[in-house]
């Protein structure tokens, strides 16, 4: 029940262990040891509230939405609209109809630049993105750049990982038809002034748009505090199922915006001379939606909401911060991405071990990190590197996890001593 | 270490990947190609000096783990005086090697680098270990390749 969603939970700390034990993922040995998964910005763990919520609608709710008056379409039908109100209090929207349930934070941007963005942007003009995006929130910024003939302009992040604010303040010019920005960065952890930012943006008449993937798992987020035009998130990084995300969208922008795709749902009527669109969110969720997805997404808020947000929020800055002491302290291991504010990842290079093979060797003590460019290519450019390794957090991690991983790569450095 | 970590990692891979062999470009080069590997971001670039259909002379530049820069090293080694086809073949059986497809490919003409058999046992890592081979195939069959040649 969305009645039921408090962003604070009760009581005074979070008890972890018991946290644990309501993901039953996390209850196995990898290579004879106690897992140790450290790559929830990669995809979080499921809490079994997500999967018996799954399983419940396949087994007893089953049916298309919006299609039927028999008793499983009525069912399935509110507990889809009930999981859009769920997510309407998580980021505190104005109304239920400015959420649009998308496939994921990719499609949600995908969605807002071939909308918006091919309505807005027109030759000469700008879109103004920051050098720590994700490939989601470039990419599709640069195809709308390339088929209008449009600049993609990139404002710079300093040595610690944090926008120049200055910089980006003068990067927004006349032609800036669109500010594309990440909440927190997935590569650097990196949490973004989006008040100001918005601020300064909405000073142009520039709506702003918070790819909002790594920050609803860590930090309360509210959508009409923030001032932001677009947020977008996926559901499988904050505890829900993969295949499910996110886009919110001020209603006054969503009704001026052309429709995505064409399909059912998506309109009021059809003739093969005209078809008249459905009111928003509907009109941007052509087809049969993902309902099991979205009722999943539902229960994932509703749990963490349980938990409390603001809890969840400093448990895992205690965690980044033993996280940062801990491994910081290793000779020969440079932190990357030092931003004063920061949540969720901490990432990291080594001098002698490479990120892939500690990511091995690491694997073989059951500890679970991911390596790579995690798909900011531009961010390890800026840093003059091909690859970090990359500790990220959630809820149900620990100290222990922290102990786990450090000497995992004192492990790392014996073998390549 | 695990009996399979000492396996990926033989005390010969980690020699290599410290200080990998002909790890330049040779003033002679008129063959090259680069390799990128668009999981991990490594890169390697492959010089060649051809001969005819001889790989006279043979170098690499690049960054990756230690698995791909000992692979690369040892297979400058390896390759150093084979003709083009003779490559091709050996790249065949260090594929089918690491990725565990064939057992007899640790006793037929790979010699050292039997090392990598280790490396079947480790899935996530066999585009390390191909990326430098890749890119030798990639610089064999050009002159000079334009686009990086991908382990995708």
């Amino acid at each position: 029940m969305s009645t039921a969603v408090h962003r604070t939970g009760f009581g005074s700390a979070l008890d972890i262990e018991r946290i644990k034990r309501d993901f039953p993922i996390l209850d196995q040995k990898i290579h004879g040891h106690k897992l140790v998964y450290l790559d929830s910005a990669a995809t979080s763990q499921k809490p079994r509230a997500v999967i018996d919520a799954l399983v419940r609608y396949y087994e007893r709710d089953n049916a298309n939405i919006h299609r039927g008056v028999h008793t499983l379409s009525v069912r399935a039908t509110e507990a889809h609209d009930e999981a859009r109100e769920t997510v309407r209090c998580f980021i505190q929207a104005a109304s239920a109809d400015e959420i649009i349930f998308v496939r994921s934070a990719t499609e949600a941007i995908n969605l807002v630049a071939e909308t918006y963005g091919r309505a807005n942007v027109a030759e000469g003009d700008e879109v103004l993105i920051t050098a720590m995006e994700h490939h989601s929130n470039i990419v599709p910024w640069q195809m709308l750049c390339d088929e209008k003939h449009a600049h993609l302009r990139v404002a710079p992040i300093n040595n610690a990982g944090e926008l120049e604010i200055d910089a980006f303040a003068k990067l927004l010019s006349p032609r800036t038809r669109i500010v594309a920005v990440t909440h927190v960065s997935n590569a650097l952890g990196t949490v973004n002034p989006l008040r100001k930012i918005v601020q300064l943006a909405h000073a142009h008449d520039v709506p702003v748009l918070v790819d909002g993937a790594q920050a609803v798992p860590h930090l309360p987020v509210d959508v009409q505090a923030i001032g932001c035009d677009f947020y977008a998130f996926s559901g499988h990084k904050v505890y829900g199922p993969t295949g499910i995300g996110v886009l919110y969208g001020k209603e006054e922008i969503l009704a001026e915006m052309p429709p995505y795709q064409g399909g059912g749902d998506m309109i009021s009527s059809v003739t093969f001379e005209k078809t008249t669109y459905n009111v928003v969110p509907y009109k941007f969720e052509a087809g049969t939606p993902d309902i099991a997805g979205a009722i999943g997404l539902g229960a994932a808020l509703e749990y963490i909401c349980k938990l409390g947000m603001d809890k969840i929020a400093a448990h895992e800055q205690d965690l980044l911060a033993y996280a940062t002491e801990k491994v910081g302290a290793i000779a020969g291991v440079h932190l990357i991405g030092t931003a004063r504010e920061r949540a969720g990842v901490l990432s990291f290079v080594m001098d002698s071990v490479h990120p892939h093979d500690l990511g091995t060797i690491l694997d073989r003590e059951g500890v679970a990190i991911r390596t790579g460019h995690h798909c900011a290519q531009p961010v390890m450019d800026r840093f003059g590197i091909a690859a970090t390794a990359r500790a990220s957090f959630a809820v149900y991690n620990t100290r222990e996890d922290v102990d786990a991983l450090v000497e995992g790569i004192r492990k790392a450095q014996e073998v390549f001593a | 270490m695990t009996t399979e970590l000492g396996d990926l990692y033989q005390e010969v891979i980690l020699e290599h990947s410290k200080a990998p062999r002909n790890f330049r470009r040779p003033v002679s080069a008129n063959h090259e190609a680069q390799g990128y590997n668009p999981l991990c971001g490594d890169r390697c670039t492959v010089y060649i000096d051809m001969d005819g259909d001889k790989i006279n002379e043979i170098g690499f530049q690049g960054s990756g783990c230690a698995i791909s820069r000992a692979s690369a090293s040892m297979m400058t080694q390896m390759v150093k005086g084979k003709t083009k086809a003779e490559a091709v073949k050996l790249f065949e059986q260090f594929h089918n090697l690491v990725t565990g497809k064939d057992e007899a490919a640790r006793t037929a003409d790979l010699g050292k680098m039997a090392v990598f058999g280790g490396v079947s046992k480790f899935p996530a890592r066999v585009k390390c270990a191909t990326l430098a081979w890749h890119t030798l195939q990639s610089a064999l069959e050009d002159e000079k390749k334009q686009e990086p040649v991908s382990t995708e």
